[in-house]
């Protein structure tokens, strides 16, 4: 997928003044965020379980070559194919080569977030393939022809009236508006999609090492479908999927499934141990699993960064994010939004040209809280920002403005001194007094006036607190 | 040995760089209270700033440089009382950070901020009064300012002390954990996004029907006072310890 990582300035401020897009993000808050309070609260052991989860992905995430070796034998023991794709356009080559040698023409695809950041849509089409998303939220933004909003859910964005026209175009007949009908409508033009398709596209949640295993989550058996209806089932998975053992996955499916969606166990979960073996009634002919690392490896070979690795993509720390509620998912410019997203994206896709993402937070730490694995999030945005101005891990990273680096040094030679300190307070407080009224300055020059468009700034005090303290103790 | 007895008498006081120089009121309001609560309050003269915004903005080598001069100048065995749950966080949390490399720095690190002690916290776990006999009439909505909240962990203590005052309606506000959007530079970086969260938050602090916001941080009052401007709002902005003053006060004004 294009990375439009360098827009993300203007692509969040168009989103706060759209009043459509602010009422879908405040339900992300009420709906999603608060039901994985609610799951938390009543769940006993919730941090002994966050705890173990976070120590399962740290082993496996340490060992990665032992597992990914593992996962390879295991699945080719049970009859599948596996397949290693170092960047995207090998992942589409791939799965095109599949499909060609299968003669495909139509794909049924459940949701795969990993399937959108190779664009693999784009090339079936270019193929002469009809890829057709089934996921109801994927198949929304499919028919809208839009990149995912939010990692579970991806049509979040969207309005009813926007659905109602979206499922019209296609289904023609009387508009519908009811959620209900138009879900109904959407059912029976996927049916024939699933009776129609020669193969199966899906993501993965958790790749078991020991069985070569696949498991998938999902609220409406798309995925079942996907996995076993047509001849062909090819599986892509990010390389940061890894669990050891089917015991893990327990305590996996736990965690991740209450911290996406507030739920104890969705409605499905569907574990694929490949191919249909003889005796079997169902189940594909093939079975493929594709792993990619596509800029993974930035992350896994940073002692620091490679935390992101442990990410689940439950898409909590989206919906704890005010920031993320506020600007949106598209403004993140590529496939993971939110706070984990400002942190994976940059580091994959490209440091310098994402820059604005590591300082698109507050800091506030309300992604921290809410990760199932508690991933320090801040810290690693605090770590890119430090790569960022500085060149800390890269002299060819550094991007902060001139400006910056000398307001920094400026504030730096006056910290470091108590007298020189008081003189620049008494100094800034004189030259604000011609803008201030009543204590406070109503317009700055750039880049100061982002504050005073919408704020006015409190006029440096002509007295000091170090002044009055002194005058006290006299 | 009583309890007064156990109680440290000498506290030296990290007014933080915001309120010396932007809302110095706030520091004296701090001072107050401690003193009527038997403390004797010293001011480090040579102290400025915790080195919070290079760190956040990424500049971590001047960070560090502003970070050694503040162990420096709070080096000893006294309680540090910092009215502020952002440069307290900066100090307990991300100090440990920046010199994760350098362990006799880290000592440091260690040694002062096991000593220190945001206001609330110190109040009511240090000196053990979650009820200063405080009266003020009126009524007030908190805002959890985010480091206090999920860097110190710092929750009942500021509701403890809010909910004894005699007289003062608390109110709760809708979302009164989530950030007001100031986050330093951020504000400035991106103004449409900080304004939005901002605009949010004054909202559902309106929406309670309170005269007055509270908050623990100057540097969150300093965003939403200058919000509450702009827009010409009426709330009124305090930081906790400007109500805890006026309402231990003998005369009932702040000084």
């Amino acid at each position: 997928m294009k990375v439009r990582t360098d827009e993300f300035k203007a692509r969040s401020a168009e989103t706060t003044k759209n009043p459509r897009r602010q009422a879908s993000l405040k339900l992300v808050y009420d709906g999603l965020h608060k039901g994985r309070i609610a799951a938390a609260e009543d769940t006993d052991d919730w941090e002994d379980q966050r705890d173990r989860a976070r120590a399962i992905k740290w082993h496996t995430i340490n060992n990665l070559d032992y597992y990914l070796d593992l996962l390879d034998k295991n699945v080719r023991a049970n009859g599948g194919n596996v397949y290693f794709a170092n960047d995207d356009a090998e992942a589409r080559d791939y799965v095109l080569g599949v499909a060609k040698a299968n003669n495909v023409k139509t794909v049924i695809k459940s949701k795969s977030m990993v399937s959108e950041e190779i664009g693999l849509n784009e090339a079936f089409e270019e193929a002469g393939i009809n890829p057709v998303e089934t996921d109801l939220g994927e198949y929304i933004i499919q028919l809208a022809k839009e990149a995912p909003y939010h990692l579970i859910a991806p049509a979040i964005h969207k309005t009813r009236e926007e659905i109602s026209d979206l499922i019209q175009e296609v289904a023609g007949g009387p508009r519908q508006e009811d959620p209900q009908d138009l879900t109904d409508t959407a059912r029976a033009l996927l049916r024939d999609e699933f009776r129609k398709a020669e193969m199966g596209v899906s993501g993965v949640n958790f790749a078991v090492a020991e069985t070569g295993s696949i498991a998938i989550v999902t609220n409406e058996g798309n995925g079942r479908m996907v996995t076993s209806a047509p001849r062909v089932h090819v599986a892509i998975v990010g390389m940061e999927k890894l669990i050891p053992s089917m015991q893990d996955l327990s305590t996996m499916l736990r965690v991740l499934i209450r911290s996406a969606t507030g739920q104890r166990i969705s409605s499905y979960v569907t574990v694929v141990n490949g191919p249909r073996k003889a005796g079997e009634e169902d189940g594909p002919d093939e079975f493929h699993l594709v792993i990619v690392n596509n800029g993974r490896e930035n992350l896994l070979k940073d002692a620091q960064l490679r935390e992101a690795m442990l990410c689940l993509r439950c898409g909590a720390c989206l919906n704890a994010c005010p920031v993320y509620r506020k600007a949106g998912g598209h403004a993140y410019g590529w496939v993971y939004p939110g706070p984990i997203g400002a942190i994976v994206t940059p580091v994959m896709t490209g440091k310098k040209v994402g820059r604005d993402l590591p300082f698109a937070s507050t800091l506030c730490g309300a992604c921290k809280d809410a990760c199932p694995v508690k991933i320090e999030l801040p810290t690693l945005l605090l770590r890119l920002r430090s790569d960022l101005a500085e060149g800390k891990a890269d002299p060819k990273e550094k991007s902060s403005p001139l400006l910056e680096r000398v307001s920094i040094k400026a504030w730096r030679f006056g910290v470091q001194s108590p007298m020189r300190f008081a003189l620049a307070g008494r100094l800034s407080s004189l030259m604000m007094a011609p803008l201030s009224r009543g204590g406070w300055v109503r317009w700055l020059p750039p880049p100061l006036s982002g504050w005073t468009k919408s704020r006015e700034f409190p006029r440096i005090a002509g007295k000091p607190f170090r002044a009055r303290f002194r005058k006290k103790q006299r | 040995m009583t309890q007064s007895e156990q109680i440290p008498r000498r506290v030296l006081l990290f007014v933080t760089c915001t309120v010396d120089q932007l809302y110095p009121q706030i520091g004296e309001s701090v001072v107050n209270v401690l003193e009527r609560q038997g403390c004797e309050v010293d001011f480090p003269a040579g102290q400025t700033c915790c080195g919070q915004p290079a760190f956040n903005a990424g500049f971590t080598e001047d960070a560090k440089a502003v970070a050694r001069r503040f162990l420096d100048v709070f080096a000893g065995e006294d309680p540090i009382v910092v009215p502020s749950g952002s440069c307290g966080a900066m100090v307990r949390n991300f100090y440990l950070e920046l010199f994760h490399d350098e362990p006799e720095t880290l000592a440091k690190v260690r040694q002062v901020a096991g000593r220190l002690y945001e206001f609330s916290e110190f109040l009511v776990d240090v000196l053990h009064r979650d009820d200063l006999a405080a009266k003020m009439s009126g009524s007030a909505t908190y805002h959890q300012c985010c480091h206090l909240l999920r860097e110190l962990g710092i929750d009942a203590q500021p509701k403890s002390l809010l909910a004894s005052v005699e007289g003062l309606e608390m109110r709760e506000m809708e979302q009164s954990e989530v950030c007001c959007g100031f986050g330093g530079t951020f504000a400035v970086k991106f103004p449409e996004i900080s304004t939005a969260m901002l605009n949010d938050k004054l909202d559902y602090a309106i929406a309670t029907g309170a005269d007055t916001l509270v908050a623990g941080d100057a540097t969150c009052l300093m965003h939403l006072e200058g919000g509450v401007r702009k827009r010409g709002d009426t709330l009124q902005l305090k930081h906790l310890a400007q109500v805890l003053d006026e309402a231990t006060s003998t005369d009932g004004v702040a000084s």
